[in-house]
């Protein structure tokens, strides 16, 4: 049985990993589909606490896929939903990876690649601003957001600080 | 052109991302390799990531794959990858064992609140930063403006915008280039 659904997590998340193109938070309409409605694994109520936690750990959001496998089947379903939502998609950009190094020196990839650097600026922006939409609900939580931005253009430490500061200021403004 | 950096280097680097990425690790994985390890340039970082982009998987992901290759082939792309995904993972198991006690504290929720909106500021000021330090021709902040209204301003579909602005931006790099 448990070998059964780790198989149905395996299946469900590899075939998921191949049309995640922008990374999870394109495919998440789906994973919530797939999960809640057609597999039946959890409600909406623990779907979105799964969601809110991992938005909340570092690293990419694919993290929420990881932590769907965790809560049905522990360390051994972390390990199946990870590896089956980022190893389709990793062998591809390493095959995509080698065919650019190939050419690199050939005229057109050259373009391309000057072709897509804009795209890949306009893109972190408009991440940027997409959560900061989402993380700030007031003025404090704007001037955090513009705060950090700037200290960012302006220095080069590390960008902790900023971080650090940023919680600080939030935590004692709640607490005063 | 690209220096030498060893397996070692490659796994503490992207371990490194993976533990500071609090709110996406985009921003941290430039600070890490283009300004604290100087193992790509800015324009470089971002063509590698562009090209992430386009692929299916997170970016950040695939950018680790491609440079752990292009630094030490196969090995380096598997050690690069599981060195970014160690520290989240493991963070993430215990993240999910404290909250349901912890969500409850004032404090605890102001300070998420103050991190998550620090995170949004990290990440608009790595592309202002990277912008300046690029240096866009006309036509690149022309592009870079629309993918960043499409996605930012009108909230358009990724794939759509990708798959539109990709190609119209690569065919007036080449005619940049020709004129």
């Amino acid at each position: 049985m448990r070998g059964g659904l780790l198989g149905q997590i395996a299946v469900t998340f590899a075939s998921l990993s191949l049309v995640s193109i922008g990374g999870a938070n394109a495919i998440l309409p789906e994973i919530h589909r797939q999960v809640v409605e057609v597999l039946g694994w959890m409600d909406d109520a623990t779907f979105a606490h799964l969601f809110a936690i991992s938005q909340a750990a570092p690293g990419p959001n694919v993290l929420l896929v990881s932590l769907i496998g965790w809560q049905m089947a522990g360390v051994a379903g972390l390990l199946v939903a990870t590896s089956a939502i980022l190893l389709p998609s990793a062998v591809l950009a390493f095959a995509a990876g080698r065919i650019v190094a190939r050419w690199s020196e050939t005229a057109w990839v050259r373009v391309a690649k000057n072709g897509l650097v804009p795209i890949a600026l306009g893109l972190i922006l408009a991440s940027g601003l997409v959560t900061a939409r989402a993380a700030d609900h007031d003025a404090l939580g704007f001037a955090i957001s513009g705060g950090t931005a700037l200290f960012l253009v302006l220095s080069n430490r590390n960008p902790l600080w900023a971080l650090g500061v940023g919680t600080l200021v939030s935590v004692v403004c709640t607490l005063l | 052109m690209t220096r030498e950096i060893s397996r070692t280097e490659l796994f503490l680097g992207f371990l490194k991302i993976g533990l500071l990425g609090f709110g996406g690790i985009a921003p941290w994985a430039r600070h890490v390799i283009v300004e604290e390890r100087g193992w790509v340039s800015d324009k470089d970082y971002a063509a590698v990531l562009g090209i992430g982009q386009v692929l299916p998987g997170p970016n950040t992901m695939n950018m680790a794959v491609m440079l752990g290759d292009r630094f030490q082939g196969t090995a380096g792309a598997v050690l690069s990858l599981l060195g970014l995904m160690a520290m989240p993972l493991l963070i993430l198991v215990g993240l999910a064992t404290l909250y349901a006690r912890f969500a409850a504290v004032p404090w605890v929720g102001a300070a998420v609140g103050g991190a998550a909106s620090g995170a949004a500021g990290l990440v608009i000021g790595t592309a202002l930063k990277m912008t300046r330090n690029i240096r866009p021709t006309p036509m690149a902040w022309l592009f870079g403006l629309l993918a960043f209204v499409a996605i930012g301003v009108l909230q358009l579909p990724l794939v759509a915008v990708v798959v539109v602005l990709v190609p119209l931006s690569i065919a007036a790099a080449a005619l940049e280039r020709r004129a």
